[in-house]
């Protein structure tokens, strides 16, 4: 391992390795948010819509939950433009990733909600709340408390899932440095490049979520 | 939207596709089965007395829980070739979702372990048992039964992360998805099947979970 040429390469390819970088932060940064709201509602619905309706929206999550991320991407690629809705790649592989995080979200949501004990639904409800109320000011705050550790977890596999999108032909961080490999052929000195990077996204996203775990935690 | 549905020419496939499926089932019992043993050994390095041990375990699992399985699989089929070791796909593909597997069944394997009563080691080593004994005896297989729920859920994400394997082209599931998605353009068709095996593959895989659990739980 040469580690001038490492130095030499790098200072050429750093542009290419920063528009990357941006580019997996724009697609989580968007999968995570949009999947987060689609989420939220689908995991309403999972625990409170009416029962037809709930069990579309299970054959939705455990559809999605079922199947490979990467076959949600490649999927969501070529039957979006087959079926003549044209998106570009960016756009279909964001769409993926962010159907599935909604099913993660949804998840969370429904084992939150789940866990809250009925009798409090009750007292609420006995001291003259509405639905909407009970919700907004007793259920939503103990949930969200409850799942915003995993959530921020849950955000580094939205990372990790957005390398997918390079063989999509996304120029995110992998691809980028593909491109740059296939250049100077220094394959060694440019993976591990990369894989730092992400371990520094994600490591960065994990410790975030323990101190979420640590701030929220009852004492 | 005029689309006319002919699954007949994924139907003409489909022998491939469960070519590929039973591939993708074989690459990740192999992977699975020795990233256990991989997790077990971590596992309980991760919770040793000496600090070395203790600080590689903690680093391995770091280190490739927080690294894109996509990175990894580049960069052992890639970039390794570069210090000497060069594997064919399959057996690259093995060797990345062994480590890949071993770091996280790893951490589950460390939570069951932590979440045993100290008394059951004790109890062995008054017995007679030697230290060694005590763990094969006694403490693996009380946490095993304990953490299998955590574990049937790791099983079925690697699992499901063996559909990376066609970015190496591995001829798994996805491998083939695609090849007839670009031979006949039936897109709807082919990733509706091919997603329909990987569900049907993880709900087979689940219940067969749960039955081992069932028969191992303690009455």
């Amino acid at each position: 391992m040469d580690l001038s040429l490492f130095i030499k390469e790098l200072l050429i390819a750093r542009g290419a390795i920063w528009d990357g970088f941006l580019m997996t932060m724009a697609i989580s940064t968007l999968a995570i948010s949009l999947g987060s709201v689609l989420g939220l509602f689908v995991g309403l619905a999972l625990v409170y819509a009416w029962v037809p309706v709930r069990f579309l929206v299970r054959i939705y999550v455990d559809f999605i939950r079922g199947t490979p991320v990467f076959v949600l991407v490649l999927a969501s690629f070529y039957i979006l433009s087959g079926i003549g809705i044209q998106l570009n790649a960016f756009q279909a592989g964001v769409l993926a990733i962010t159907l599935f995080c909604s099913t993660h979200v949804a998840e969370m949501i429904r084992g939150a909600l789940g866990a809250i004990h009925r009798g409090q639904v009750e007292a609420a409800l006995a001291i003259g709340l509405t639905f909407r109320q009970t919700f907004v000011s007793v259920l939503m705050p103990q949930a969200l408390r409850q799942i915003l550790p995993t959530w921020v977890n849950a955000s580094t596999e939205m990372v990790k899932a957005s390398t997918l999108l390079s063989v999509i032909g996304v120029a995110e961080l992998l691809l980028s440095t593909q491109q740059i490999i296939s250049r100077n052929f220094l394959s060694l000195e440019f993976y591990f490049l990369a894989g730092f990077i992400y371990f520094l996204i994600d490591f960065s996203i994990e410790r975030l979520g323990r101190f979420c775990e640590r701030k929220l935690a009852y004492n | 939207m005029d689309y006319n549905f002919n699954f007949d020419a994924v139907w003409r496939d489909f022998d491939l596709l469960l070519t590929g499926l039973g591939l993708g089932i074989t690459l990740a019992f192999i992977s699975i089965l020795i990233g256990s043993l991989i997790g077990l050994f971590a596992a309980f390095a991760m919770l040793s007395k000496n600090s070395f041990i203790r600080r590689i375990a903690v680093t391995y699992v770091t280190a490739i829980r927080n690294t894109p399985i996509l990175v990894l699989i580049f960069f052992v089929f890639f970039a390794l070739p570069q210090l000497g070791v060069r594997l064919g796909k399959i057996d690259s593909f093995i060797f990345t979702l062994t480590i890949y597997s071993g770091a996280y069944l790893t951490e589950v394997f460390r939570g069951g372990l932590i979440a045993l009563p100290p008394g059951l080691h004790d109890a062995g080593l008054a017995v007679g048992l030697t230290e060694w004994k005590t763990k094969i005896y006694i403490i693996i297989p009380v946490m095993i039964r304990n953490v299998l729920p955590a574990l049937s859920n790791n099983f079925i994400s690697l699992f499901k992360d063996t559909s990376l394997a066609a970015a190496i082209a591995v001829p798994e599931l996805t491998f083939y998805a695609r090849q007839i998605n670009v031979n006949t353009f039936r897109v709807i068709e082919c990733w509706t099947v091919a997603s329909l095996m990987y569900v049907a593959a993880c709900y087979i895989i689940a219940a067969g979970l749960r039955h081992f659990e069932r028969k191992l739980q303690i009455p």
